[in-house]
């Protein structure tokens, strides 16, 4: 493998992980607890929203984030080694 | 009696289920023994992982935590599954790329030093110890509520089941066994949460249910909030602890997540890299059903219980109250004598005293559920207990085992040996967790949170450190782990223990409390590392080598 390749998959790896790790961080720490006074004036069915965030929906988000790291690395993985 | 009859046959269907797969799977190498031969499927990975991670207190306690404190409960659902995002992201797969057995082999070879090695091995041993107590006594607790017999007598029979299928299978017992497990545990759970969620709002989701109208047309949120105000207590809605209180404690469980050994080797077990990623998506996956069905529980369960205690006549409550008031986990003490019971958020009017275990295990009764809906919930808390024991057990052998004996003490020790030094050492263990569990220090409950703030103050940043920077040496890696640990257990010490003089809530640092403060002393832990290794040389090349190739596809 070139070295350049290892070097661009490495960097493209830490790009992925920025993204996904600000989301991590906005839907848990941002929506559920920093901001959660702000969110809660909104509200889905009976959820105030920074209510629901802290308690359902990072979680969801959570498991989503997880799965669209394992489709783009195996993505970049793939492409990496063609 | 009836109802006796179908615990026992419960019990005993699952309790045989488990030592059938432990004499089909038994192991007969290392490999085997360690990582249950490094070829497990990604989804079964994925259910081990979660039957391991949740444990006698996920499934029993957590539901009546969140329960009592609302919104300030959201801290253990975000912080217990935050975790294996981390995990996913910045662990896992450079772990399974690394390819060997333990934490501590990680540490040992990634900082050249025996001496990180053994601080990993302690820190593992620690970690591991404190948890398993808990475990062997939530064993006997389940037994002895649900089985009547004494609580000992419960912890022997758990010790009995773990030691048959940890000591013969090893990590290949253990993995297939704790899929099993999970399947009886979140069926357990979900059974009596559904039933409760058509009865309340009719919607048999109960994800959904919780945010849904009851039957007088009102949210139940909504409705939870106005008893909440009527009563005296906070909203449920909006907590009562600081917002730096609560990020911290939600980052520090999520970063000791992240940082458990017994979570950690669960990715040792797959085959491939990319297994290893999806395992973890796997896991969260499985694990989150229990942690978005446990806040509705939490909720149907409160409204349930302020409507059907307050301010009604003491002789009129139904039978599930008088059942659980003999167990002592419901207290009423009629105060003004006037035959009602005040359930009130001022202490000095309150007449009810509620144990927050109630909440799942009385879930049932409330609801008016068969009683094979009871023997389900005792087999699924066994479950849950059973299955974080057994992962706990082979962190500890394989700590000995592998990590003291084969890698510092006698390296020339052959196979055959180091899988009877295995055993053996799971032995010990187990009869070591055993006598814990019955006589459980007074501080099992402090200790489980110091597990926690132990791992996110040692683990998690030392082996984040060695996959992300070539830099870090091991001198800064040590001295970064040994600051975390000692500043983490001087402050757990102080403020849980009451030694150092001790303290109270009004005299934590920058008002952090212990549970919190993990993710401090890991701040504490990464800035001394920085400022050491950069005055100290970099790694050898061999290493440098090594990083780049648990970097490579």
């Amino acid at each position: 493998m070139k070295n350049s390749r290892i070097k661009n998959y490495w960097k493209t790896n830490l790009k992925y992980l920025g993204i996904l790790l600000s989301v991590w961080f906005l839907v848990s720490f941002g929506f559920g607890i920093l901001f959660v006074d702000f969110m809660n004036q909104f509200q889905i069915g009976g959820f105030k929203l920074g209510f629901w965030f802290a308690q359902q929906g990072s979680i969801y988000v959570f498991v989503i984030l997880i799965f669209v790291y394992v489709f783009l690395m195996n993505r970049l993985d793939d492409e990496t080694l063609e | 009696m009836e109802q006796q009859i179908w615990i026992w046959a419960i019990v005993g269907i699952t309790f045989s289920l488990y030592i059938g797969i432990a004499i089909w799977s038994r192991a007969s190498s290392t490999k085997e023994f360690y990582v249950a031969g490094g070829g497990v499927s990604p989804i079964a990975n994925g259910m081990a992982t979660a039957a391991d991670w949740m444990s006698a207190a996920s499934f029993i306690s957590m539901a009546g935590i969140i329960s009592f404190s609302g919104y300030d409960g959201s801290v253990y659902l975000m912080g217990w599954t935050g975790g294996y995002v981390l995990l996913a992201l910045l662990l896992a797969p450079y772990l399974r790329k690394f390819g060997k057995f333990t934490v501590p082999d990680f540490i040992g070879d990634r900082y050249y030093s025996n001496t990180a090695r053994a601080v990993a091995v302690f820190c593992a041993l620690i970690v591991s110890f404190t948890y398993i107590a808990g475990q062997m006594r939530g064993v006997g607790l389940v037994f002895s509520r649900y089985l009547s017999v004494d609580i000992n007598t419960g912890v022997f029979i758990g010790m009995g089941i773990v030691l048959f299928y940890a000591i013969l299978g090893g990590m290949k017992g253990i993995t297939y066994t704790q899929v099993a497990q999970y399947c009886v545990l979140i069926f357990a759970f979900l059974v009596p949460a559904i039933f409760i969620s058509m009865m309340m709002t009719g919607i048999a989701i109960p994800q959904i249910g919780m945010g849904s109208e009851g039957t007088e047309g009102i949210h139940l949120l909504e409705k939870l909030d106005g008893l909440h105000k009527e009563l005296g207590f906070h909203l449920y809605t909006t907590g009562s602890k600081s917002k730096l209180d609560v990020f911290l404690i939600t980052a520090a469980l999520m970063l000791g997540t992240a940082g458990l050994p017994h979570v950690i080797v669960r990715f040792f077990t797959v085959k491939k890299v990319r297994d290893a990623r999806k395992s973890a998506g796997w896991a969260l996956l499985f694990i989150a059903i229990l942690y978005t069905t446990a806040p509705a529980i939490a909720v149907f369960a409160r409204t349930n219980l302020i409507q059907t205690v307050s301010n009604q006549p003491y002789e009129t409550l139904p039978e599930w109250f008088s059942n659980w008031e003999t167990t002592g986990l419901l207290v009423f003490e009629d105060k003004n004598e006037d035959g009602l019971v005040q359930y009130v958020g001022d202490p000095l009017n309150n007449e009810l005293e509620i144990d927050k275990d109630i909440i799942v295990m009385a879930n049932p009764e409330i609801a008016n559920l068969p009683n094979w809906v009871i023997g389900l919930m005792a087999a699924g808390a066994l479950a849950a207990a059973l299955s974080t024991a057994a992962g706990l057990l082979l962190v500890i052998s394989s700590s000995v085992s592998h990590d003291l004996l084969k890698k510092i003490i006698k390296p020339d020790i052959s196979e055959k040996g180091e899988l009877v030094a295995a055993r053996i050492a799971s032995f010990f263990a187990v009869v070591l967790a055993g006598y814990f569990g019955i006589n459980p220090p007074d501080f099992v409950a402090a200790t489980v949170a110091l597990a926690f703030g132990l791992a996110a103050a040692s683990f998690f940043p030392a082996i984040v450190m060695g996959i992300f920077s070539k830099r870090m040496n091991k001198e800064g890696v040590i001295s970064g782990m040994v600051v975390g640990i000692t500043l983490m257990l001087f402050y757990m010490m102080k403020f849980k223990l009451g030694l150092f003089g001790g303290g109270t809530a009004n005299d934590w640092w920058f008002g952090v409390s212990p549970e919190g403060f993990g993710t401090l002393a890991m701040c504490a832990n990464i800035i001394v590392a920085i400022i050491v290794s950069s005055k100290t040389t970099a790694p050898p090349l061999d290493v440098q080598l090594m990083i780049d190739d648990i970097r490579k596809p």
